[in-house]
């Protein structure tokens, strides 16, 4: 067989490293049995091109070190998309920068083996030698299923071990099999396809190698065959060119009329061979078919009942989330400004303590306030995933999502994203379909994440009078209801038009599997929350970072002493030396002049600010901010808000001379925005209208790094943050130009 | 007969899957194969998608996906 040479000769490095490639149906367990095996020594990326997440680990069983790789769950490696390629390729060992496995350990779900033996059939195909971990046998039991596990070891000819990953047992005997498995190869018994079927992939292989000079593998030959949906004969692979693709269509007309026409073929094949190789190796012993399972299912996926419980399980994770993560929020907050106040004490007045305090602090600060809720989000998707009621989620929310163009799967990603995009985001993992999956990702950050809610809570109460209709219908509410709808109907008509215009595409099926509900593994909970929080916090934290200091940088320089006029300088200096002298000054003269040093300090902040580059970019920007009512100022904070939207009702407080302590909550800021005049004319700056026009600005615009780079992580590519910041930053200047015109001309 | 139009609480058994696009073989490689015998056992809240149970465990179809799989009801 052509593919074994060639994978034999592609092994190479140490003796004592092997490389072994985890694969296996979702739902089986897999993660489980990868942590299992592995513990923390897990390292994740991603592969060139594509958005499947790259995840591998190690494990050391005797004089042997094993390097896991876990391919993401499939149930058939028949590749259809360029993610699905990734695990043929990863497995034949054409994957570059990943080591070709010397061989594949399949985790299989006992409980359903009918349906898990398809893909083994596969597996054994590529002629690598193979463990099977026969996974759930508790599971199996419980529903009085029997599984001889030596005999289907010896009807396969491959070691099958019996495992409970969550329990973790029969990982010895496994990690044993393993180390032994890889020394020699094994005739392992492989499906019979009819003879016209194998005769037309032999005639395809050697014309193949005819053409090219290297004979393909056949297992890729065969699925060349197989492949009804062109995405093979298109992919580019080495060997394929038209002449084949003539072939390939005669090869199919003949099978055809023998009556074993493609690509029903393979299916029917396979699954007869799973009946022979099942057939007295299990055995149930109760006909009852009704499962502890299926009668909850019963009930949470019932029309009524079912969406109660869901509308019902929804509102508690967001009840979880601003339960634990406010005060959690607060507390971290504290410890930030707490640590500015220190740092800032032991530090001199000067461009290092700046950069510490408002650049770096601030920077890393605005990352880490969003921790709690992203930990407590990530916490409830792991749980709602383990226990398989995630895709019962999916299958009740289908039919709505169907109509936006999207499918079940996209819900609770965009629903998570309300709370913060970046777990939404995430979340998208789970949808297998890329269009859907990108469509997803780049409609989640016009959720109206919390990190809006300072600045909805600043606009809406300083400027939006409270008036109440019917006793309960206040405008201040209906305000805040029509900054979130204003998101969530504007990620509709993105998502409709995406689908119709650079997402265009098939329908993907929605085929899925509704696993069994199990209780959730809490170890695999906790891991999979730390791992994807984590992540989060290296890849946006340091960005983040980066992005800080060059805003910092832009607000503080060139920080000129010449810029602020000589007589604040002079009172600043005078009073500084009344107070320095203690002797002679009451205590009310001393509270007067404290109070009138830090109104100076401000007042000098502020003119710096107002004179740095930022400054003076805003003062550029004026012209294309004025139509939508802001001045200046606004402009500038709103630039400056660039890496985290919520920075700017701090950097409104440093322009309108609050110093930088400033929570939406101050009145002082409340009154600052009222009292706020252009420069040039004297009339107030703010009213309904420049409310209006910033909020619908900020519920639509893209002012978040982390999100950005979490997408970027997610896609693989810089080009999609880039097409979402800008696509929402032009709704957002557009929406905010509308509602400020439309309530001018109203005359708010 | 097509799968699409079965009744909760039906069974009956595959006599093919039409089609041979990605959606047709993805039906095909969750198991259902001629002879395959598979049951309706609920619906989502408006009607679509649909619950089987097919060789043992839980799938979710929509309707329009369960149209191509040609039955006999038993």
């Amino acid at each position: 067989m052509g593919e074994r040479h060639m994978v034999q000769a592609a092994r190479s490095g140490s003796i004592d490293t092997v490389t072994i490639a985890l694969i296996g149906n979702p739902n089986t367990g897999k993660s489980t049995l990868f942590s299992a095996l592995c513990g923390v020594h897990q390292h994740t990326g991603n592969y060139p091109g594509v958005t499947v997440e790259r995840k591998t680990g190690d494990f050391r069983w005797g004089d042997r070190s094993i390097e896991l790789i876990d391919l993401p769950g499939t149930y058939s490696l028949a590749p259809r998309s360029p993610d699905e390629m990734i695990t043929v390729d990863v497995l034949l060992g054409r994957q570059k920068g990943t080591a070709p496995p010397r061989s594949v350990l399949c985790i299989v779900d006992a409980s359903n083996l009918e349906r898990n033996l398809y893909l083994v059939s596969q597996v054994l195909e590529l002629g690598l030698p193979t463990v099977v971990a026969l996974n759930m046998m508790d599971v199996a039991a419980a529903r009085g299923i029997t599984i001889d596990a030596g005999e289907l070891a010896r009807r396969l000819r491959i070691p099958v071990v019996p495992i409970q990953a969550n329990r973790r047992r029969g990982l010895d005997d496994l990690k044993t099999a393993l180390a032994s498995g890889t020394r020699g190869l094994v005739e392992h018994s492989v499906p019979a396809f009819p003879a016209p079927f194998e005769q037309a992939v032999t005639e395809l292989a050697s014309r193949s190698a005819a053409i090219s000079g290297q004979e393909p593998p056949r297992f890729l030959v065969q699925r060349l065959l197989l492949d009804t949906t062109v995405y093979l004969s298109e992919s580019g692979m080495p060997g394929i060119n038209g002449v084949l693709a003539n072939d390939l269509q005669q090869a199919r007309e003949r099978l055809a009329t023998a009556g074993c026409a493609v690509p029903g073929v393979e299916a029917i094949s396979r699954y007869n061979w799973v009946g022979e190789v099942l057939k007295g190796v299990v055995s149930r012993s109760n006909e009852s078919r009704v499962t502890a399972s299926d009668r909850i299912d019963r009930l949470l996926t019932h029309r009524y009942y079912g969406t109660a419980f869901f509308v019902a399980t929804m509102a508690l994770m967001f009840q979880l989330v601003y339960l634990i993560a406010e005060p959690a929020n607060g507390l971290l907050d504290a410890a930030k400004s707490w640590l500015a106040s220190v740092v800032g004490g032991m530090l001199a007045e000067g461009p290092l303590r700046s950069l510490l305090v408002t650049g770096v602090i601030e920077g890393v600060g605005s990352v880490l306030v969003f921790l709690p809720q992203i930990f407590v989000l990530f916490f409830c998707i792991a749980v709602l995933e383990d226990c398989g009621y995630m895709a019962r989620a999916a299958y009740l929310m289908d039919r709505l999502m169907f109509r936006i163009g999207l499918n079940g799967k996209s819900f609770i990603p965009l629903l998570s994203s309300f709370a913060c995009a970046i777990p939404g985001i995430m979340a998208t993992r789970v949808i297998e379909n890329r269009r859907d999956r990108l469509v997803t990702m780049l409609v989640a950050p016009l959720m109206s994440c919390s990190a809006r809610m300072p600045i909805y809570s600043l606009l809406i109460a300083t400027f939006i009078p409270e008036r109440v209709w019917l006793r309960v219908f206040g405008l201040r509410g209906l305000v805040w209801f029509a900054a979130y709808a204003v998101g969530s109907c504007t990620a509709i008509v993105v998502a409709m038009l995406l689908k119709r215009t650079l997402l265009r595409g098939d329908t993907p099926p929605f085929v899925m599997e509704l696993p069994s509900y199990k209780y959730p593994e809490w170890r695999v909970v906790l891991l999979r929350m730390g791992q994807r929080g984590w992540e989060f916090v290296r890849r946006a934290g340091t960005l983040i970072l980066a992005v800080s200091i060059l805003v910092w940088a832009a607000a503080y320089y060139p920080h000129r002493e010449s810029d602020i006029p000589g007589e604040w300088r002079a009172r600043h200096a005078q009073i500084q030396a009344a107070l320095d002298d203690a002797s002679g000054l009451s205590e009310t003269d001393r509270a007067a002049f404290s109070e009138e040093l830090s109104h100076l300090d401000r007042q000098i902040q502020g003119e710096y600010l107002r004179r740095s580059w930022l400054g003076m970019a805003g003062r550029g920007l004026e012209p294309f901010v004025k139509p939508l009512g802001w001045d200046w100022r606004i402009g500038c904070a709103v630039v400056a808000s660039f890496p985290a939207r919520e920075v700017v009702v701090a950097t409104l407080g440093v322009i309108y001379n609050l110093g930088t302590e400033t929570s939406d909550q101050d009145e002082q800021l409340h009154a600052a925005l009222r009292n706020a005049t252009w420069e040039d004319s004297g009339k107030p700056v703010f009213g309904i209208p420049v409310a209006l026009s910033l909020i619908v600005f900020f519920a639509l615009c893209a002012q978040c790094g982390s999100t950005l780079v979490v997408m970027r992580r997610e896609t693989g590519s810089w080009r999609w943050p880039i097409f979402t910041f800008t696509y929402m930053t032009s709704l957002a200047y557009f929406g905010a130009f509308l509602s400020y015109q439309i309530a001018c001309w109203c005359g708010w | 007969m097509n799968a699409g139009e079965m009744s909760v609480g039906e069974q009956a058994s595959v006599v093919r899957v039409t089609g041979d696009d990605a959606i047709s073989c993805r039906l095909m490689e969750m198991g259902i194969v001629p002879a395959t015998e598979l049951e309706l056992i609920g619906m989502a809240p408006w009607g679509d998608p649909l619950e089987f149970a097919i060789r043992g465990y839980r799938l979710s179809l929509r309707r329009a996906e369960a149209a191509r799989i040609e039955i006999v009801a038993k």
